[in-house]
C-alpha cells in the first residue's frame, strides 16, 4: 500500500512541469499583428480590444484560445507561464509586447505579520461551475499540501481571516456572500479566484448574476483562469503572503 | 392543431427520434392536454423514462409543453407536445413522481400552473423566462414540516463547511433520526438556458461547458451533437474517439475523487489521501489532451480542437498504467477494511422501485439495480462502434454507490486504453453550416453522474427558440432526499457524497 512521498517540493524546488498544451499568460507580438480585429470579434467575453495595439483583459479571458485560432498571423499565443495573480483590477490587462506583468504584491507589513504564517480562509462558491472550487480543493491533497504554508480552509467565517470567492456571484448568493464577509473579523482579505469571480466571465451582464465578487465586496487578490491551475492559485496565495523567492515578476 | 381520434389510432401520438438526431418541428404531434397526460402516464408505466419535460413560448402568447420520453429497450426517444390554454395544466406528479420537479420548473419559467401539484414551490427562485422585476429570495417560503414536540428542525446552508457549492438542506429530525429532508437549491442560477436562446454564437459552447464544470465534456458533447445534427454535419471517427476518451477521463477523475471523498467521510484517511492525489493524475491526462484539466476548449461543434500524436498517446498510456496501479491499491483497501464496510453497508438505501419512480439516472440508478446507461441504451459517437459494459449493483446503499464507481473505473480504464491504441486516422474537425430552421433535436450523453439531456428547438431563422438542459442531478437530488429517510443525520455527509450531485448543473 506504499505510494511514497508525493508532495511537490515547490517552492523550494522548481514547480511541476506544466502540460505541453497548457494555456497560461497570453503573449501578443505586435510585429506580427495586422490589427485586423479578428481576435476581438472572436473572443466570447470581449476581453480583447484593438486600437493602435492589442490588449487582453485577463479578468475577462477564458483562456479558451479562440483568439489564437482566429489570428492568421499567429500574433497571439498562450505561454506556459502559470504566474497570474494581481493586486489591482487594472493590472490584469496585457498589451502587445508587454515586457512585464505587475504581479500581486505582498500584504501590508502589519497585516502580513498577522497572516504570514497562519492564514485561515472561508471559501464561498457564488455561482461557480465547480471547477474553480475543485482545483482550489486540490491544494488540500497530499500532492500540494497547502497546510505546510499555514494556509487552511475553515468551516466558519468567524474562524477565518478572509474569503476566497468563486463564481460571478449570482443574485441568489449575493446576500449570503455579504453576510459571510460581514462575519469575518477585521482585518480581512478577499481573494477572487477564476474569471467569473473577477468579471462575471461568460455570465457578465446576466440579470441573474453580478459581474464578479468586486460588485459586492472589496477584492485584494485576483487570480484569473477558467479555472486557474492549482499552481496558479498557490503562486497567488504565496505572493500575497510575501514568500521571498516568488517576488520577482517573470522575465518575459 | 390538435390530433384527432383517428390519427391517434394510427399511432401518431409520438414522433420518434434517436440520440443526436433531429426532426421537423411540425412532425411533433400536438395533443390535447388530456391526451398528453395520458400518454406520459401510460408511457412511464410501460417502462419509458421522462428524460426531459419543458415549456416553450412560441409565437404570440401561447405556450407549449414538450415531453421527451426515453425508450431504453428500443434505443429511441419519443417526443410529444401539447398546447396550454388558460396558463394551467393538470399535474401528473401524484401519479408519476419523476415529473415533479419538471412541473415546478415549468411553473417557474413560464408561469403555467400545474393544478393539484402536491408541493408546488420554486425550483431556482428566479424570474424564469419572464421579465418580472420582483425580487425572489432563495429558500424563503414553506418547508415540509412535521409538527411534534419531539421533532426538531435542522437547517444547513447555503454556505457549507467545505469547499463546495451552495444549497439549503432542511431536516425534520427525531433525535438522530431523519424523518424527512427537503432540499432547496437555486443559489447557483446563472440563466444559462435563457442565454442560450437566440443565435448560435461564439458564447454558446462556453455556456454548455460552464453548465457544470466537472461535467464539461458531457455537457459540451451534448451541445456539439445538437449543433451537428441541426446543421447536418458528420463527425470524423477520430474526433468521435477523442471525445469518448475525454468523456471517460472525466468519469475516471470524478469517480476516483468520489471514492477518496467517501473514505474521508468515514474517517478512513489512507484511501482519502491516495485518491485525492490520483484524481489529479486523471485531470492531468485531460490536460495532456487539451491543456486544461477540465477539458475546457477541447470540444468544438464539428469535432475537437486538439489532435493527438503518437507521443501523446504513449504518454497517456504510460500515465494510465501508473494511475491504475495506484488506484487499485487505494480502492482495494476500502473493501478490505471492516470499519469502512460497516459504515458503507445498509446506509442510505434506495430501493429499485424508488429509483424507477423518481426516474433516477447514472451510477445512483445502477447502484439500485437498474440497467440504465446512455452509452448502451442510446449510443452515439464512439459508443456506437465500441461497447463499454454497464456496471450494476443491487443493494442501493452507500456501498453500492461506491462499488459501482469502482466497476466503472475499471471499465473506463480499459475503454480509454483500447481507444488510444486503435485511434482512427482522419481529420478532427469539419465545419458546421447554419442550423436548420423549425427543427427539434435531442442529444444525450452519459456523464459521470448519469444522463445529460439537451433539447433544442429552432425558429424559422435557425435560431434557438428554446434550449433545454437536463443535468443528471435534476433527476437525482430527490433520490438523495428519499435515501436519507430514517437514517442518522450524522450520515448525511456520507450519503450526500455517495450521490455527489451538482448544484450548478441543477440550477443552470
Amino acid at each position: 500500500m506504499q505510494q511514497k512521498h508525493r508532495t511537490i517540493k515547490y517552492p523550494d524546488a522548481p514547480p511541476p512541469e506544466m502540460p505541453e498544451r497548457f494555456r497560461g499568460r497570453p503573449c501578443i507580438e505586435s510585429s506580427k499583428c495586422s490589427l485586423c480585429k479578428d481576435c476581438a470579434q472572436t473572443c466570447p467575453t470581449d476581453a480583447i480590444e484593438v486600437s493602435g495595439n492589442v490588449t487582453i483583459d485577463l479578468g475577462k479571458c477564458l483562456f479558451c484560445t479562440d483568439c489564437e485560432d482566429s489570428c492568421h498571423q499567429q500574433a497571439i499565443s498562450f505561454t506556459k507561464d502559470y504566474r497570474l495573480s494581481f493586486s489591482k483590477r487594472q493590472d490584469l490587462t496585457v498589451s502587445s509586447d508587454q515586457k512585464e506583468l505587475i504581479l500581486a504584491e505582498a500584504l501590508q507589513e502589519n497585516i502580513r505579520r498577522l497572516f504570514g504564517r497562519s492564514l485561515k480562509l472561508r471559501q464561498v462558491s457564488a455561482g461557480g461551475c465547480n471547477s474553480c472550487e475543485a482545483d482550489v480543493n486540490v491544494l488540500n491533497t497530499v500532492g500540494w499540501d497547502l497546510g505546510r504554508f499555514g494556509i487552511q480552509f475553515v468551516a466558519s467565517p468567524r474562524h477565518a481571516d478572509g474569503i476566497l470567492v468563486t463564481g460571478p456571484v449570482t443574485q441568489n448568493m449575493k446576500l449570503a456572500l455579504q453576510k459571510t464577509y460581514q462575519a469575518v473579523p477585521e482585518p480581512k482579505i478577499v481573494i477572487a479566484v477564476g474569471t467569473c469571480a473577477i468579471s462575471g466571465g461568460i455570465f457578465a451582464g446576466h440579470r441573474e448574476c453580478c459581474d464578479g465578487a468586486g460588485d459586492v465586496i472589496p477584492v485584494d487578490l485576483f487570480i484569473p483562469g477558467c479555472p486557474p491551475h492549482p499552481l496558479t492559485v498557490l503562486d497567488g496565495l504565496l505572493r500575497l503572503l510575501g514568500r521571498g523567492e516568488l517576488q520577482k515578476s517573470p522575465a518575459l | 392543431m390538435t390530433v384527432s381520434v383517428s390519427e391517434k389510432i394510427t399511432g401518431s401520438l409520438y414522433a420518434y427520434t434517436s440520440n443526436g438526431s433531429e426532426l421537423a418541428l411540425d412532425e411533433i404531434p400536438v395533443l390535447s392536454t388530456e391526451e398528453f397526460n395520458k400518454l406520459i402516464l401510460s408511457g412511464v408505466s410501460d417502462g419509458l423514462r421522462v428524460s426531459s419535460f419543458f415549456g416553450a413560448a412560441e409565437t404570440g402568447s401561447k405556450h407549449k409543453l414538450y415531453a421527451v420520453l426515453s425508450d431504453d429497450k428500443e434505443s429511441s426517444l419519443k417526443i410529444s407536445s401539447t398546447e396550454i390554454e388558460k396558463n394551467e395544466f393538470l399535474s401528473l406528479t401524484s401519479q408519476c413522481p419523476q415529473v415533479h420537479l419538471f412541473e415546478r420548473e415549468i411553473a417557474e419559467q413560464y408561469g403555467l400552473k400545474p393544478v393539484n401539484h402536491p408541493w408546488l414551490k420554486p425550483v431556482r427562485y428566479n424570474q424564469g423566462m419572464t421579465n418580472e422585476t420582483q425580487q425572489i429570495l432563495p429558500a424563503v417560503g414553506d418547508f415540509y414540516k412535521i409538527e411534534s414536540e419531539q421533532v426538531h428542525e435542522v437547517a444547513v446552508g447555503p454556505v457549507h463547511a467545505g469547499i463546495i457549492e451552495p444549497g439549503h438542506f432542511r431536516f425534520q429530525c427525531h433525535g438522530e433520526t431523519v424523518f424527512h429532508l427537503e432540499i432547496a437549491l437555486g443559489y447557483q442560477h446563472r440563466g444559462i438556458e435563457r442565454a442560450l436562446q437566440g443565435e448560435f454564437n461564439k458564447k454558446s459552447i462556453h455556456y454548455a461547458e460552464n453548465t457544470a464544470g466537472d461535467s464539461t465534456i458531457a455537457h459540451g458533447t451534448c451541445f456539439c451533437q445538437i449543433v451537428e445534427s441541426l446543421s447536418g454535419s458528420e463527425l470524423s471517427a477520430r474526433a468521435q474517439a477523442i471525445r469518448g476518451i475525454a468523456l471517460e477521463l472525466e468519469r475516471l477523475a470524478n469517480h476516483v475523487g468520489d471514492l477518496g471523498a467517501l473514505s474521508g467521510d468515514v474517517g478512513f484517511l489512507p484511501t482519502a489521501s491516495f485518491c485525492g492525489r490520483i484524481r489529479g493524475e486523471f485531470l492531468n491526462m485531460t490536460a495532456v489532451l487539451c491543456g486544461n484539466r477540465f477539458g475546457r476548449g477541447l470540444l468544438k461543434a464539428g469535432g475537437v480542437r486538439s489532435n493527438l500524436n503518437q507521443a501523446h498517446i504513449d504518454d497517456l498510456l504510460r500515465r494510465l498504467d501508473g494511475a491504475e496501479k495506484d488506484v487499485t491499491v487505494a480502492v482495494d483497501l476500502l473493501w478490505d477494511t471492516p470499519s469502512v464496510m460497516a459504515r458503507f453497508e445498509n446506509t442510505g438505501t434506495l430501493t429499485a422501485q424508488n429509483a424507477i419512480d423518481l426516474g433516477l439516472v447514472g451510477p445512483a440508478a445502477r447502484a439500485s439495480g437498474l440497467i440504465r446507461d446512455v452509452r448502451k441504451d442510446h449510443p452515439a459517437g464512439i459508443y456506437c462502434s465500441s461497447n463499454i459494459p454497464v456496471a450494476s449493483c443491487k443493494s442501493g446503499d452507500v456501498f453500492a454507490r461506491a462499488h459501482i464507481r469502482w466497476l466503472e473505473i475499471k471499465n473506463s480504464l480499459q475503454f480509454v486504453r483500447e481507444q488510444l491504441r486503435k485511434l482512427p486516422e482522419g481529420k478532427i474537425h469539419v465545419n458546421c453550416g447554419r442550423l436548420k430552421p423549425d427543427r427539434i433535436a435531442v442529444s444525450l450523453s452519459e456523464g459521470w453522474r448519469g444522463e445529460v439531456c439537451h433539447t433544442a428547438i429552432t425558429d424559422e431563422n435557425g435560431n434557438f427558440l428554446r434550449y433545454k438542459i437536463v443535468d443528471p442531478s435534476f433527476h437525482n437530488w430527490t433520490g438523495l432526499a428519499i435515501a436519507l429517510r430514517n437514517q442518522q443525520i450524522s450520515d448525511f455527509p456520507l450519503c450526500n457524497k455517495s450521490f455527489n450531485l451538482s448544484y450548478c448543473g441543477h440550477d443552470l
